[in-house]
């Protein structure tokens, strides 16, 4: 994490969208930013003309109906959506203003830009393992052990299972897989954590908890939220961006989004008239 | 009845009895095709065993094949079965699985892959008999190879890849794609991927394949008939390049004869391929089960 730029480090940019130019938020140099994205499945198009902008320790969240478009955008964040065959993508992705897709190496880009996924999806290894493994294979010269803990630790699962870390993670509840699988996010060190509907598998006690652990990861990481649940984008989130039907209609603060949409189909949707 | 259950009963003509004749009749029908399946299977496999199980001794199991159907056994069967397993697992294995993860994990999707797809599913049923002509023209003659156990392994391999392939290919489609997914987000190479998960993952469903593979490759007649391994053998292979000869080539060889007690000396060995298949056959079963209670969700 040495290499990015610090967010005290503010440059003026462009005026990212949805965000009134006088904020204090809208002079902060963008972690990631999106630039006339378009993206298809075959010949449907996902995506239409998609940019907006990522501030560094912030949690963004992206809402809208189903099939909005807004898990796309987020796999287009760590290239995440080549692996799916007949796919195609135009446009820019840029961190810390680099060209994701053309100027940086897809490993390194996921090494960097971490995943949480809707289903928890462990390895079928123990704790200790799941957390290692993309440490391990992405060369990681520390200490293991110290790692584990570490991440274990940011992910609140620690108390539950340091006395089972060579247990099968299969045996954790939903919730503590999914704990696991953001500890096991962490472990390689990303600078940006995206999320897509981490709570939709989940019980409202462990979805409570998570909610209270994004909190706290936001203090060092960039996170990208995906969720259809607006309660849970305005209580965890500080920019909110609406998409419908693989359009972005809506970004702004979150606040400001639920208390003074600018567009009626945001309107509509946050005040649960339709989606 | 109300008025309204009474209009939806008229909208509606049941004819329930005739409904359930009918699937009684099919019932029946389907039990008298699982019992007749059943009783031809019985009354041959007891017509072996009475024939066998008279020949089937310790001398049978260590002695060569001989005129004398006193003195004959299946030394030289069961010792070339078992080299010809070896081989033909040692060439077709490394190449099948290898194939089946190309295809699975990086060839690019599109119409090229679905036609060698097809192919592929049509060689698994493509007769036996073709492959030995293959191997006749190929190992046999234009490699000089001779009707040798290299020859007939190598023609087994053929005959066996495209069932390799595609049971690894089912194989590794049966890991849950979130654990790709997982893999790749945290930065792992294609081959990070597929050698730290999806193989492990994969292992029990690649092994079971490779047995019913090789169990086909134990069973099979036709094409060692057609490279010429149909001789009389009372020796072991000393080299790749040995004739050879096999358990069905050895039952093929008697049952031929016109001697009664040839007969009891084929169906003896029947007896023995049978259990070997049998016991090949558990172990797939037994690894498949281990593998749906282990399987990760």
């Amino acid at each position: 994490m040495a290499d990015h730029v610090s967010p005290a480090e503010k440059v003026p940019t462009a005026e990212p969208f949805g965000l009134s130019r006088d904020s204090e938020a809208a002079r902060v140099r963008p972690k990631m930013e999106v630039r006339n994205l378009y993206f298809w499945y075959g010949d449907k198009l996902a995506l239409k003309d998609i940019s907006l902008q990522i501030l560094p320790n912030e949690v963004t969240a992206f809402i809208g109906p189903s099939g909005c478009g807004k898990s796309t955008l987020l796999r287009c964040l760590n290239r995440m959506n080549e692996l799916i065959p007949n796919t195609r993508m135009e446009g820019m992705v840029l961190l810390d203003d680099r060209d994701i897709y053309r100027e940086m190496d897809p490993v390194v880009v996921r090494r960097r830009v971490g995943m949480v996924f809707q289903k928890p999806n462990p390895f079928p290894k123990s704790i200790y393992q799941n957390v290692a493994w993309g440490a391990r294979i992405n060369g990681y010269r520390g200490n293991m052990d110290e790692l584990v803990e570490r991440c274990l630790r940011l992910a609140a699962l620690w108390d539950e299972v340091k006395d089972r870390l060579h247990e099968n993670a299969y045996g954790l509840s939903g919730g503590q897989q999914q704990r696991l699988c953001i500890a096991r996010a962490l472990a390689v060190e990303p600078e940006v954590l995206l999320m897509d509907e981490p709570a939709s598998a989940l019980d409202p006690i462990a979805t409570a908890k998570l909610e209270e652990t994004i909190l706290e990861l936001k203090k060092s990481y960039t996170i990208v939220i995906v969720t259809h649940n607006m309660h849970q984008a305005s209580r965890i989130s500080d920019a909110t961006a609406f998409f419908y039907m693989g359009e972005l209609v809506e970004m702004n603060r979150t606040d400001e989004l639920f208390t003074r949409p600018r567009e009626k189909r945001t309107e509509d949707y946050i005040t649960g008239r339709f989606g | 009845m109300t008025e309204v259950q009474q209009a939806v009963a008229a909208r509606f003509d049941l004819r329930l009895e005739r409904r359930r004749r009918l699937g009684q009749i099919l019932a029946v029908v389907l039990f008298f095709s699982t019992l007749f399946g059943l009783l031809v299977l019985t009354s041959l496999m007891v017509d072996v065993v009475r024939k066998g199980v008279p020949w089937l001794d310790w001398q049978f199991l260590t002695s060569y094949p001989s005129r004398n159907p006193e003195a004959a056994g299946i030394k030289s069967a069961i010792v070339g079965s078992f080299w010809l397993m070896l081989l033909t697992a040692l060439f077709s294995v490394p190449i099948g699985v290898g194939a089946a993860i190309y295809l699975e994990e990086y060839a690019p999707r599109g119409w090229f892959l679905r036609l060698i797809q097809l192919n592929i599913a049509n060689l698994a049923g493509i007769p036996s008999v073709i492959y030995g002509i293959l191997g006749l023209g190929l190992f046999v003659r234009f490699f000089a190879l001779g009707r040798s156990l290299l020859a007939g392994a190598l023609t087994m391999s053929l005959l066996v890849l495209p069932i390799i392939v595609i049971s690894t290919q089912e194989a590794l489609r049966a890991v849950p794609q979130g654990i790709r997914e997982s893999a790749y987000a945290l930065g792992a190479t294609r081959w990070q991927v597929v050698s730290n998960h999806l193989l492990p993952i994969a292992a029990p469903g690649i092994l079971t394949g490779i047995i019913l593979a090789l169990s086909r490759a134990v069973g099979e007649t036709a094409p060692l008939v057609m490279i010429g391994a149909l001789t009389f053998i009372a020796f072991l292979p000393e080299s790749l390049l040995d004739p050879f000869t096999v358990l069905p080539i050895q039952i093929f060889n008697w049952t031929a004869r016109p001697q009664e007690a040839f007969r009891g000396l084929a169906a003896a060995a029947i007896i023995v391929l049978m259990m070997f298949l049998f016991l090949m056959n558990l172990s797939a079963i037994l690894l498949r089960n281990y593998y749906e209670r282990h399987r990760p969700h």
